[in-house]
């Protein structure tokens, strides 16, 4: 199987089957991507498919081959932040940090489609995003701030 | 105020322990340091248990467990202040296993004095009692928000004598005096303006005798404390390159996974493995205590086999169902299972004889912890050592228990402390560790990493116990006069403390905590516990005790207040006799503009307080009536921590705290059905998404003391009454059972 995960090709002999989540984890070495439920009900694992955003925990790597994936990793690094991440930096969101490549990814896709949200738009599309330590005020003035900086360019 | 022959007849938990073993102890253990657990490689040197400087850097040692309240960071500051190095320019690491991180202020969690205490006897308790037994029984330990107020002075000295040892070296190599030097951004800075790094000091300073008192600096010179600063490990948290525990990698690891008995039985009757194991990538199916585990080259690998096997699960030793549990429950308010009565003041049956008694039942369900990383561990058996990567908030009792079941020394057993996925209490646990380590064992010399499922976690959480409590009161002439309460619950301490190896007996504190301590003058007052046999093992949850009982105490406070007529504010703090907490009630109430116009039909606010960890808390929440349901419009929190050390962090705990309590007593419980959990994931395990958290949630932390704290779970018990509070205000209806959405529709 060929995945093309951050821009870079693998060759990968996996199950097709194997979803997405632990060809990344643990063949790959790509631990930015969290586990958390298995069943989609989390949003930990969320990375881009051709840019939109999934639950890699549901995706079948055989469903994957011939996408671009990204992961966190392949988002931005801690030099050189995506605007997302930047905005999450400054505003100081992260307590845990674990479900926030999750989210960061979900906001990363939401916000490609979606450049001006309203508090509500940004509640729906964040909605299926757990974060058990209740970062929410923060990370909804993240999303706004990153909004505020993609369209500024 | 208690007499001491009065608190030793109670004989309490920890405390007790403590004090009979005060005659043991001599004075050789209270005044001899434990030895440094570092060993100084090569032209190092080990100022200290927390300071390590070597030609590569400085390197600070933080050993209380990071879960995401900002451990690191707080230690990290304190060290730095006084070391005069800049936080970002150093590294930090957890360090190993050692008596020497024992904490001193965790013990006084379990003893019965109210915070409010000031007296003799309560300030010997908790001061040198606690701290005498937390340094007898080397607690390395991380919980009941204790970092602050356990590393305050001692890693601000610890930097400060670091600092002076590094001065001292660079006196002797020039000749200077001491007095001419001085330091910054980890040199020493010489009287001509040359500057030595520490790091070129480290041989000499290794030889150097450490100054055996440095004085502190005082608060107004501080450059890092107080101020904002951005947390060390934001940005890799913010862009996928923290690793957790479960992130760990290890040369020719394998990936396993494990099922046990989902109703905490001995283990399988019978278990079926020949199709698990002929499965892609599995090495190994093998039967471990409780089930049986799978190890595999792929953690997904594992995770498949497992479910493969077939096992006929013996029985369970838990009740059937959650209604079998209600009912012993119910059946607890006996002299039998009389466990305390810390609250006993007027003449409550008097009072409550003459006089038109309000009763009311409350019930707080099971709650799991369900952090969102599973439960993990790595670990590598190799002859007689034994190496493991977790996180923990135990690292001394995983040390002892993984050296019981390898069979070798204590110290031979490596614990390598790893970033936390969230804990809420579940790291306080380590049964995921001991089952790793019966894998490793079965493929000696390979690292083995075993991860839960979501739904091995959810069967496993150890939750926080219910409570069923009952409550009489009494009003006269608008004011609140008599308050009985009685809350039945499982001992946090009875089923936890053993597992710890920490001796467990008398009363337990935590069925009655933030409830027994209110610092009320109602005249007759009085709270009783009663302890559940043991059943459903539980542990301790995100402010133990007081995340419960804050719900019955100030919710039934809240009942009488509205019996009699009362403001719920104004009463509250006519009734208060604790100045700080009067404070808080204050700033809250100023916060959420209580004395401007009441709320308008279909809305309604609630305030509520507790008193835990030694932080008076008030919150206000704000409901309105919607056609979709009932929105939290705000939540407002104040409380009194002495000293804001990272305003930042703090303002993210007090927000966090509150949010988590909130969701909680929204959406959450635990129930059992065919003696197991019902709830094995997120989909059944409801808690707080955005959608529902309030738009506005505005904090005030208060410096008014010199009692300095930890927020992490103070903010967290006032949420769920203060949301009752509300409700009750905007639609009449009381609220006596959590989940809310058992009774509610949350829009």
């Amino acid at each position: 199987m060929r995945l093309t995960v951050n821009g870079t090709a693998h060759e990968l002999d996996v199950e097709a089957e194997m979803p997405l989540l632990w060809v990344l984890r643990d063949e790959l070495g790509l631990t930015g991507t969290k586990y958390g439920c298995g069943i989609a009900q989390c949003g930990a694992c969320t990375v881009h498919l051709d840019g939109v955003a999934v639950r890699s925990c549901q995706t079948r790597a055989g469903d994957a081959e011939g996408a671009e994936i990204t992961t966190i990793e392949g988002l931005g690094t801690p030099e050189a932040p995506h605007p997302v991440q930047a905005a999450w930096i400054e505003t100081q969101v992260a307590q845990c940090g674990y479900c926030q490549p999750g989210q960061i990814m979900q906001a990363a896709s939401f916000l490609a489609g979606t450049p001006e949200p309203t508090d509500d738009d940004i509640d729906a599309a964040m909605g299926g995003n757990l974060c058990r330590c209740a970062t929410y005020p923060r990370l909804r003035a993240a999303v706004r701030d990153a909004a505020a900086r993609l369209r500024e360019g | 105020m208690a007499s001491l022959g009065k608190i030793a007849r109670r004989g309490f938990l920890v405390g007790a322990a403590a004090v009979a073993g005060g005659v043991a102890f001599g004075t050789w253990r209270l005044r001899t340091p434990y030895p440094n657990p570092l060993a100084p490689g090569d032209g190092a040197a080990v100022l200290n248990p927390w300071v390590v400087v070597d030609g590569a850097g400085v390197t600070l040692i933080t050993p209380r467990a990071d879960k995401g309240q900002g451990a690191v960071q707080v230690q990290a500051a304190l060290l730095a202040e006084e070391l005069d190095v800049e936080p970002k320019a150093v590294r930090t690491a957890f360090g190993p296993a050692a008596p020497a991180y024992y904490n001193s202020v965790v013990v006084a969690d379990g003893m019965p004095v109210a915070a409010t205490d000031d007296g003799v006897i309560a300030r010997l308790l908790r001061e040198e009692v606690s701290a005498a037994a937390g340094k007898v029984f080397g607690m390395h330990v991380t919980g009941g928000s204790t970092t602050v107020p356990d590393a305050y002075e001692t890693l601000r000295r610890a930097g400060a004598v670091a600092r002076e040892t590094l001065k001292r070296a660079a006196a002797a190599r020039t000749g200077t005096a001491m007095a001419d030097l001085r330091t910054e951004d980890g040199q020493v800075i010489l009287p001509d303006g040359a500057a030595l790094p520490y790091t070129e000091l480290a041989a000499e300073a290794a030889e150097v005798e450490a100054p055996d008192f440095v004085p502190l600096r005082a608060p107004s010179a501080w450059r890092i404390l107080g101020q904002p600063v951005e947390r060390l490990d934001m940005a890799a948290k913010c862009t996928g390159t923290q690793t957790f525990g479960i992130d760990h990698r290890q040369p020719g690891m394998l990936h396993a996974t494990v099922r046990t008995h989902p109703g905490w039985g001995a283990g399988a009757v019978s278990v079926e493995s020949r199709a698990a194991e002929r499965m892609r990538g599995v090495e190994r199916v093998v039967e471990i205590t409780g089930g049986v585990g799978v190890i595999a080259d792929n953690t997904w690998r594992a995770m498949q086999a497992a479910e493969a096997v077939e096992i006929d699960w013996g029985p369970s030793p838990i009740a059937e169902s959650t209604e079998a549990m209600w009912d012993d429950f119910a059946a607890s308010f006996t002299e039998d299972r009389h466990d305390s009565r810390f609250k006993d003041e007027g003449d409550v049956d008097g009072a409550l004889a003459g006089a038109e008694v309000l009763e009311a039942e409350y019930r707080v369900p099971f709650l799991a912890h369900a952090p969102l990383e599973p439960m993990n561990a790595t670990v590598q058996v190799t002859g007689d050592r034994a190496d493991i990567w977790t996180g923990t908030q135990i690292p001394r009792f995983v040390q002892d228990h993984v050296a019981g079941i390898v069979g070798i020394a204590a110290d031979r057993v490596h614990v390598h402390n790893a970033m936390i996925g969230g804990s809420f209490g579940h790291r306080l646990e380590d049964l995921h560790v001991r089952q790793a380590t019966e894998l490793a064992m079965r493929v000696p010399g390979r690292p083995v990493k075993m991860t839960w499922t979501r739904e091995e976690d959810m069967a496993h959480d150890y939750p926080r116990t219910m409570q069923l409590a009952r409550m009489r009161g009494a009003v006269r002439a608008g004011r609140v006069e008599a308050f009985d309460l009685s809350i039945a619950a499982h001992s946090t301490f009875a089923s936890q403390g053993p597992r710890w190896g920490v001796p467990a007996s008398g009363p337990d504190v935590a069925i009655v905590a933030g409830a027994w301590d209110q610092p009320f003058a109602i005249p007759h007052y009085r709270v009783t516990g009663y302890r559940v046999p043991e059943g459903v093992p539980v542990s301790s949850w995100r402010s133990v005790g007081a995340s419960g009982n804050a719900f019955l105490h100030d919710g039934f406070l809240d009942e009488l207040i509205h019996a009699a007529g009362a403001d719920p504010l104004e009463e509250r703090l006519r009734l208060c006799r604790h100045e700080p907490s009067r404070r808080v009630l204050e700033a809250v109430g100023e916060m959420a503009g209580w004395d401007g116009p009441r709320p308008a039909e279909g809305r309604g606010r609630g305030v509520a307080y507790c008193l835990s960890f030694g932080v008076p808390t008030a919150e206000i929440v704000e409901v309105t009536e919607t056609e979709e349901g009932l929105r939290i419009d705000a939540i407002y929190v104040a409380a009194e921590v002495g000293r804001v050390l990272d305003p930042v962090n703090l303002e993210a705990q007090m927000t966090g705290g509150a949010l988590f309590g909130l969701g909680h007593a929204m959406f959450s419980e635990l129930t059992f059905a065919g003696h197991r959990v019902e709830q094995r994931n997120y989909d059944g395990y409801r808690t707080l998404r955005l959608p529902q958290t309030p738009r506005i949630v505005e904090t005030r932390a208060l410096e008014t003391t010199d009692e300095i704290r930890g927020i992490g779970e103070p903010p967290v018990p006032p949420a769920a009454p203060a949301l009752a509070n509300a409700i009750f205000a905007a639609t009449g209806r009381r609220l006596r059972e959590m989940p809310f959405a058992k009774s509610v529709r949350f829009a």
